[in-house]
């Protein structure tokens, strides 16, 4: 807070004459992605892998050839929702790192309701049910981090990780245990048939997800920038006290937040079962959530540059996997590109703030 | 169920505890240190995968698992230097860092691990234990505490250890000072970012020899991800202890005796999916937590940046 005040003040004695803020935000964005794209390269280098070479293969598979552009549009749709889910949190202040554990029960929960309500209701009816279903369990998995921190003061950030431990584990013993197909050797679910499905988009293999996807982070942003509670959320974020001293209830907001993050996470679980994968594999833990904290960090919590982020990102992964098998480069090298991402756009964030500042 | 009270499986029990517990502890007293410094290091569990990374490749090439342990601490100080550079230094948020060090930690250990070792995973020799005379021929703890390799009465010893520079130094008073009210300290002459600087490294050294302690002595093994949120159970264990370095160690014994009970119940003859073991530590701090929770206490500058002269 200290810091925040003084680099202001000195913003305010020093000015100097500034980049298009346009110019300025697309460098501050663009730059840390090139930068750890480069950092990314030299480790492909260290490893014995021509970095050159893999990030042809990446953008020939997860840009270029029409089956990868498919799956990089489909693999957008829990990451968005994902995305939306970070942007309410973040904005209002609050560190929901527990969507992973709210997007795989989520995901379980639906997994083994879908083909069993498809037995006895439409279609449609089915995935509307499922995806309120997804968000429910989402919230209902934030409701003791939400509590903890809105009556008890308990830092998020430790509450939500370990929740998401513990529902990583909770899920594969539902699995096995609780709703496993009995006609299978492998433990899994039972499977959504791929008629049930979510519907794909026109004649392609894209997942309708997408479109609720985008329509999310819309909302969502919507939400947070043009209305009054979404005003509210950001003074909470902004400044807890005074927030207090306007009189907002700071604990009933919290737990909404919570509420809205957890379920935006938990539906993003629905929609990958209902529009991809149409049952839960023991063990299958794609633990995206994580990985989207950089993306929306870059857009700066803005919607709909986000979904340009999610958008790269998803060809890096999509690309990322088809390296894995034909290049021999594991995806945990995805891995390292977020965590490299994340420090330098903290430091773009540094120069830029001390070059207003009037340097050094 | 009166199986389960015999002695092989208490001896199991504190065993497997021990084991478990050493490097949740030596997390859990470099967090606290850390946290009563003013800085909230939500990298340590990237700390200790590259602990474990490092300590293993090293015992493994060089078969000294001195070396090993060595080299994990040191692994742990060169992913702190970074959260020192980024955090303290130039005032990056904590936990953007602390996320990206994690993040960037399992990726890099895993890619490495995958180009060293593709598909297999080398087994260390086990490590050889000293048997304190005496105390190793008691029953049930003999062994389980007594008989143990040497580095567990290290860690132990390093709690002592903390305790007493918390106590009587003035370094321990710094730490503190910096932590509660950085600009007092600033203003007794005592520069804080040097201090600040010093306990983030004291982390990483600590979180590196945990993480290499996993690798070496609790496992034998690497394997990518191993440190399955032990990091973020020490800042637990930090949170809760409140400032007091044996209540790490009493915290930590108890969340090892969780996580080592898979073990010792399997020793009983007690049939239980492993699933619902591994959610037991993690049960365990939420209700805790849900318990203590207003209890748990962090010095009021955590996670803020200081500048000197900002108001």
């Amino acid at each position: 807070m200290t810091s925040e005040l003084a680099r202001k003040r000195m913003t305010a004695s020093a000015p100097r004459p500034d980049l298009g803020p346009l110019a300025r935000r697309a460098a501050l964005a663009l730059g840390p992605v090139l930068a750890a794209l480069v950092l990314g390269g030299l480790v492909l280098l260290v490893l014995g892998v021509n970095p050159i070479a893999y990030y042809v293969f990446v953008v020939e598979r997860g840009l270029l050839s029409p089956t990868g552009i498919q799956a990089t549009l489909t693999r957008m749709a829990p990451l968005l929702l994902i995305a939306a889910s970070l942007i309410v949190a973040f904005r209002a202040g609050i560190w929901n790192l527990g969507g992973d554990g709210q997007f795989l029960l989520g995901a379980v929960v639906v997994a083994a309701a879908a083909p069993l309500l498809i037995q006895h209701l439409p279609s449609w009816a089915v995935l509307v049910v499922c995806m309120a279903l997804g968000a429910l369990v989402g919230a209902v998995w934030s409701v003791l981090p939400a509590l903890l921190k809105a009556y008890q003061g308990v830092n998020e950030i430790i509450t939500t990780l370990m929740m998401t431990f513990l529902g990583v584990s909770f899920a594969n013993v539902l699995v096995k245990l609780a709703f496993r197909d009995p006609g299978t050797t492998v433990p899994q679910t039972r499977t959504l048939e791929v008629a049930d499905r979510l519907p794909r988009l026109f004649e392609t293999t894209i997942s309708s997800g997408l479109v609720i996807g985008i329509v999310a982070i819309l909302a969502v942003h919507v939400m947070m920038t043009r209305t009054a509670f979404g005003l509210k959320l950001r003074i909470v974020g902004a400044n807890t006290r005074a927030a207090v001293h306007a009189g907002l209830s700071v604990p009933r907001l919290t737990v909404a937040v919570f509420a809205i993050s957890a379920s935006l996470a938990g539906l993003a679980g629905a929609v990958e079962i209902l529009g991809v994968q149409g049952n839960v594999r023991a063990d299958w833990n794609p633990a995206y959530s994580l990985t989207v904290v950089p993306l929306v960090f870059l857009a700066r919590f803005n919607g709909p540059a986000t979904i340009a982020f999610v958008f790269l990102f998803s060809v890096l992964s999509i690309g990322g996997e088809s390296a894995a098998r034909r290049m021999g480069v594991p995806n945990f090298f995805t891995l390292v590109i977020v965590g490299i991402l994340l420090i330098l756009l903290g430091l773009a964030e540094y120069l830029d703030q001390r070059r207003r500042a009037g340097g050094p | 169920m009166s199986a389960l009270f015999t002695e092989a499986f208490l001896t199991a029990l504190i065993l497997g505890a021990v084991t478990a517990g050493i490097p949740l502890m030596l997390a859990g007293l470099g967090e606290q240190i850390s946290e009563k410094a003013g800085v909230l290091n939500i990298g340590i569990e990237g700390m200790m995968l590259i602990g474990a990374y490092t300590g293993f490749l090293v015992a493994y090439f060089t078969g000294s698992i001195w070396l090993g342990f060595f080299s994990g601490s040191l692994g742990g100080m060169a992913v702190a230097s970074l959260m020192a550079l980024f955090c303290v230094r130039l005032g990056l948020s904590q936990i953007v860092i602390g996320i990206a060090l994690t993040l960037g930690a399992e990726g890099l250990t895993a890619l490495l691990h995958h180009f060293q070792f593709s598909q297999s995973y080398p087994r260390l020799e086990a490590v050889e234990s000293l048997a304190i005379p005496g105390l190793s021929a008691l029953p049930v703890i003999g062994p389980a505490l007594f008989d143990r390799p040497p580095i567990i009465y290290l860690a132990i010893a390093a709690v002592a250890v903390t305790a007493w520079v918390f106590r009587s130094t003035n370094l321990g008073l710094a730490l503190q000072a910096a932590g509660d009210k950085p600009a007092a300290l600033d203003a007794a002459g005592v520069d804080v970012i040097a201090v600040r600087t010093g306990a983030v490294l004291t982390t990483g050294l600590l979180a590196g020899l945990g993480g290499a302690f996993m690798a070496e002595v609790g496992a034998g093994i690497f394997v990518p991800f191993m440190t399955n949120g032990a990091g973020f159970i020490g800042i637990v264990l930090a949170m809760l202890a409140r400032g007091r370095p044996l209540w790490v160690l009493l915290g930590a014994l108890l969340f090892g005796a969780c996580l080592s009970a898979t073990t010792a119940l399997q020793v009983a003859g007690v049939d239980i999916p492993t699933d619902v073991i591994q959610m037991l530590p993690f049960a365990a701090v939420l209700a805790i937590l849900v318990v203590f929770g207003r209890r748990a206490s962090l010095p009021p500058a955590l996670g803020s940046h200081y500048v000197r002269g900002a108001r």
